[in-house]
């Protein structure tokens, strides 16, 4: 009996120290961090138009799309489609996304896409896609918004977020900064 | 792609560099000699045991540690399964989260108890805050618990006859507050600065740039992000895990993130080297379980970078490998990685989703469970590890016709047996389990009160894949992972409690097993080492432990594996 009198303090004790005292001092400190560790983000003309980490939905043709996502890209919840890599279902839904694509971008070789524009995220936030991936969409924003290929390559490479020190991971763009950099551009 | 191959080079690189210092840094606690964070913890340390009346020097002897450990976990069991049926109606609940059904709660509180963070909810809908740092507590202790029991094994392990093991509080309480919470005061500033989020404020609505309407969820992430890798827990804050931007925002937090949850698998086993004095067998027990990892990881790399043939079928090009399920900053190389990594030790947090993964990247993640001893978790990895060194010093021994010997103790049938036992358990638990869910599924069982509908509902997939999952689920509690095929439909009562059962017994049983090994051969008479003794660090021994690791682990599980992802491999090529 002593015994777990002793050990029901000694959890009320560990219970003070690492679930109050620990995150509080965190949260403490996150108050140093990007917008006060309140998750970092992205306004426009004083309104908050996205969070910098969460990806958005873009479906117009004006604008660079990012890929495919199990939840809409809706981060009140998260998730990718759990499909297995042959189920028949799964890969009829990449079909349909490959053959959108196309209607979208006429001017783009099938072999061209990147899986990456037919598949779902684990996230279904990605807020990334490959600078390739980027680029095989210039001919369609062109046309869209009768900008020169040469300036959205030149913006695409402005917004290339290069492997870490130069040495680790992939080269990625954001698509929501891509994006708003495209809207400054008159 | 270079790049990426070497990011996880440098991933294990920096593991092993950072983990030797503290391997050395754990022995020193566990002996109680002088540290540099002596003046800061020493005072709050002996606050903690006087204010609960706990004498830390007393000396225990296996049982006693038994009983002090499994007494603790009662009351950390109660606490949590009551504040989460409840938690509806509790405070620090801004985004208005309804409370748990009864089976939910059985399933998450034992889960996060034994350090597996199954997890058959979503964060962002199914916990409150104040749910969510009750959690976080059970994910220090319970990583300081399974040190706490590794302690009292090292200390079994020295050369005198002694029913004396140290005391549990003293090895708990140290573990919590030397190692565990440092490191994770770490990564979680690390995080922070990288723009996970730290608040308790609730959901933000925001309109995005194209017009949609949405919401985004946040919290306490930061904090509960690190001890749940530092505490090998896994349970992420968010449903996606540390494949969410907010839970692993970048590919400098992924490697952060991957370190933290290696270090100290890695870091026991030279903790046990600087203990003992016995710095060849831990390189010797570090290189079999480093052959082992690579054995797994290199083919999962190779295959997710190589991407997925039924796509390439479709006519598109991969160039950055297998995508589905997979985020476009961590790439497929340092995914595979993480997924073999996050299974070998018994994390269970995921970057990518493994249900979308290739079937071979399958094959390897269950392999990794299914084995449980290469690095595994805090502090029981090292314990599955010291299973099948008993049974490797038995088997050897009858091979040369000498009375097995470890560290200069006689191994005699009662420790065997009660190592044989163990090793033999994880196969029954995760087949047993698996064959009653296959029944449902294959005869489309109406479930009753267990299940709402059929059997095959709760699939996400047909066909072996669909097997994989129940197969994945079981291995994952068995294991005590927590990482899933997560298309499987488990929050129902059928899954719920059935895996419930299987998390209790697959941590205890394998915690009293080689508490009791340890504690039987501690009470032994040494037998100094002889010419005739087996050296157990040598090379030979390694590869004897290899060879039955293999054949119990690994042969046990082969038909299973051949039904599920191995069919499936071979119908796609």
């Amino acid at each position: 009996m002593k015994n777990t009198f002793s050990a029901l303090k000694l959890t009320l004790l560990c219970l003070i120290f690492f679930s109050v005292l620990y995150p509080l001092a965190i949260m403490g400190i996150a108050h140093f961090a990007p917008n006060k560790g309140a998750g970092e983000v992205i306004t426009l003309n004083e309104k908050v138009v996205g969070f910098q980490k969460i990806g958005q939905s873009f479906t117009k043709d004006n604008y660079f799309w990012g890929r495919p996502s199990a939840v809409a890209y809706n981060a009140a919840g998260s998730g990718g489609s759990n499909k297995g890599a042959n189920n028949p279902e799964y890969l009829k839904i990449v079909q349909d996304r490959i053959d959108s694509f196309m209607a979208h971008n006429p001017t783009v070789k099938k072999e061209d896409i990147p899986a990456e524009m037919a598949t779902a995220s684990g996230s279904g936030l990605d807020p990334n896609i490959s600078p390739i991936a980027a680029q095989i969409q210039i001919n369609r924003i062109a046309k869209a918004r009768s900008i020169s290929a040469n300036t959205l390559q030149q913006l695409i490479e402005a917004n290339i977020q290069k492997p870490l020190l130069g040495m680790f991971g992939p080269s990625t763009v954001n698509v929501l900064e891509l994006n708003l950099a495209l809207d400054k551009i008159k | 792609m270079n790049t990426e191959l070497l990011g996880i080079i440098f991933m294990f690189a920096a593991t092993l560099i950072l983990a030797v210092p503290l391997g050395k840094y754990t022995a020193k606690i566990f002996s109680g000699d002088k540290t540099l964070l002596d003046p800061l913890f020493r005072p709050v340390e002996q606050f903690f045991y006087k204010f609960s009346g706990i004498d830390a020097t007393k000396q225990m002897n296996w049982k006693q540690h038994l009983y002090a450990l499994l007494s603790i976990h009662v009351i950390w069991f109660l606490l949590c399964f009551f504040t989460l049926i409840f938690q509806g109606s509790l405070p620090l609940n801004p985004d208005g989260n309804p409370s748990m059904s009864p089976d939910l709660a059985f399933n998450t509180a034992i889960s996060f108890l034994v350090n597996c963070n199954l997890q058959h909810y979503s964060g962002e809908t199914g916990v409150s805050y104040l749910s969510q740092l009750l959690l976080m507590f059970l994910q220090f202790v319970s990583a300081g618990a399974g040190m706490a029991v590794c302690a009292m094994v090292f200390n079994a392990m020295k050369e005198r006859q002694t029913e004396a093991l140290g005391n549990f509080y003293n090895y708990f309480l140290k573990s919590c507050t030397r190692i565990l919470l440092p490191l994770s005061i770490v990564v979680a500033i690390i995080l922070v600065f990288n723009g996970s989020p730290m608040t308790l404020a609730g959901k933000a609505s925001i309109t995005t740039l194209q017009g949609d309407s949405v919401q985004v969820s946040r919290g306490p992430v930061a904090a509960f992000v690190a001890i749940k890798h530092i505490g090998t827990n896994g349970g992420g804050f968010f449903g996606a895990n540390s494949a969410h931007p907010l839970e692993n925002p970048n590919y400098r937090t992924n490697m952060v993130e991957m370190i933290a949850q290696m270090i100290i698998p890695f870091a026991m086993i030279f903790a046990m080297g600087f203990y003992l004095k016995r710095r060849k067998l831990a390189w010797n027990i570090f290189g079999v379980m480093t052959i082992g990892f690579l054995l797994l990881v290199i083919p999962t790399v190779i295959t997710e970078i190589h991407g997925n043939p039924a796509i390439h079928q479709l006519g598109i090009s991969q160039p950055n490998g297998a995508m589905e399920g997979k985020e476009v900053r961590f790439g497929p190389a340092a995914s595979g990685y993480w997924s073999i990594a996050t299974t070998v030790i018994s994390t269970g947090s995921v970057n990518s989703m493994h249900d979308s993964g290739m079937p071979l990247s399958g094959t390897m993640q269950l392999l990794a469970m299914m084995t449980n001893c290469f690095y595994g978790g805090c502090g029981v990895g090292f314990l599955n590890y010291y299973i099948f060194i008993i049974l490797a010093v038995f088997l050897s021994g009858l091979m040369v016709g000498r009375t097995p010997e470890f560290l200069g103790k006689k191994v005699e049938a009662r420790e065997v047996k009660i190592a044989a036992f163990i090793a033999i358990l994880h196969p029954l638990l995760i087949l047993a389990g698996t064959a009653l869910a296959s029944y449902f599924a294959a005869h489309d069982t109406a479930m009753g009160y267990w299940f709402n509908g059929k059997a095959t509902g709760w699939l996400n997939n047909p066909n072996n894949h669909g097997f994989s999952e129940m197969l994945y689920e079981y291995t994952s509690s068995a294991a005590n992972n927590g990482s899933g095929f997560e298309g499987l439909g488990d929050n129902n009562p059928f899954w719920n409690i059935s895996t419930g059962i299987i998390l209790l017994l697959s941590r205890f049983i394998p915690i009293i097993g080689p508490l009791a090994i340890a504690g039987l051969l501690a009470q032994k008479k040494h037998i100094p080492d002889s010419a005739g003794t087996l050296k157990t660090d040598s090379t030979i021994f390694g590869v004897m432990t290899f060879a039955i690791i293999f054949i119990i682990a690994a042969l046990s599980f082969f038909p299973a594996l051949a039904l599920g992802p191995l069919a499936e491999y071979f119908s796609m090529i």
